[in-house]
């Protein structure tokens, strides 16, 4: 990394503090003024001259932003609520999941979508030990946390210790299915339906669907609504 | 090039010792694990990094492997385990471990 054209003037409002151990010279991030990287420095310079001459129009760039960002969780919830109420497009999601959802007008990007499938004996949970690989497609960006050097280290060498501090303690004899989603496939964990929900339909159970229980980090708990009310 | 492994197989993941844009990680390497299923084909993910974005797809599987074969110590359930996706050339069946670094197709 080029250390040119940082400033070290310790008067700066971002300058670190040079009293918490770290004796490496070169700052961890390089940051102009305005508090921008050095790559956003990079890719501004690229885009202006892009702009300049004309081989893009200003907003482009913004549009093709939101494109990426545009898909969410409600994808994935979905998908997860038509596999609950329908057996036959559930068995077609786990043979095949980019043709089974595209039934439903969901469009994956990725090669291949993997739906892996929670039940009483197994749990699934998905990491990229090598970058950030993720279901975009389905559920949009993933959260920090996934990609973390923290998680993708610690989700394949001790699973179960991390899924305890997400607060999900599983229960003695369920195996534990670990995904690394280290190269072309992408995973979607299909939860099981929580107890009480006999009655909803498949846009109210599509509502109860998080997407940490479909990257496995958590699971459904039985519906509160559906509990005997206090006295 | 047609896939060399099925659903089943003992595999043993080399050590081809390739720098760059390998999909191999460190924490398999050496191990022996079982092909879950074949995951299609695709152009090796080691040339598309460096611009070659043509030539022969290699097979690709997903392999299944015991925790503890992978962490001795693993303190979790002994039925745990993990599921990667391992391309065809950083594979052998399942013998003795090699003793020397293998070498790339």
């Amino acid at each position: 990394m080029s250390s040119g054209g940082h400033s070290h003037d310790h008067d700066h409002s971002h300058d670190h503090d040079h009293a918490h151990g770290h004796d490496a010279h070169e700052p961890l991030v390089v940051e102009d003024e305005a508090g921008n990287t050095e790559g956003q420095i990079f890719v501004a310079a690229l885009q202006a001259l892009l702009v300049e001459r004309n081989l893009i129009a200003p907003g482009e760039v913004r549009r093709e932003i939101e494109r990426i960002e545009s898909p969410g969780v409600h994808l994935g919830a979905k998908i997860v609520a038509r596999a609950w109420v329908d057996d036959g497009f559930r068995t077609r999601l786990l043979a095949d999941g980019k043709s089974a959802v595209a039934e439903l007008g969901i469009g994956v990007g990725e090669a291949q979508l993997i739906v892996v499938e929670n039940d009483a004996a197994t749990h699934n949970l998905v990491c990229c030990t090598l970058c950030s690989c993720y279901p975009r497609s389905i559920l949009g960006q993933p959260p920090a946390w996934y990609i973390s050097k923290a998680y993708r280290a610690r989700a394949v060498r001790e699973p179960r210790a991390v899924l305890k501090e997400f607060g999900l303690e599983l229960a003695g004899g369920v195996q534990l299915v670990v995904h690394d989603s280290n190269a072309d496939m992408r995973y979607l964990v299909l939860p099981q339906r929580p107890a009480g929900t006999d009655d909803l339909d498949e846009a109210a159970l599509a509502g109860l669907v998080t997407r940490d229980c479909m990257i496995g980090v958590a699971v459904l708990s039985e519906v509160p609504g559906a509990q005997p009310p206090t006295a | 090039m047609k896939p060399r492994f099925d659903a089943g197989d003992r595999v043993r993941v080399l050590d081809l010792g390739k720098p760059g844009h390998v999909r191999t990680p460190f924490y398999v390497r050496h191990h022996v694990g079982t092909v879950l299923h074949r995951a299609g084909a695709f152009l090796n993910p080691e040339d598309l990094s460096v611009g070659r974005v043509c030539g022969p797809v290699v097979p690709l599987y997903r392999v299944g492997f015991a925790m503890r074969e992978l962490w001795p110590d693993y303190a979790g359930d002994p039925a745990d385990m993990l599921a990667i996706e391992l391309y065809d050339h950083w594979l052998a069946a399942d013998g003795p471990a090699p003793d020397t670094i293998g070498e790339a197709p």
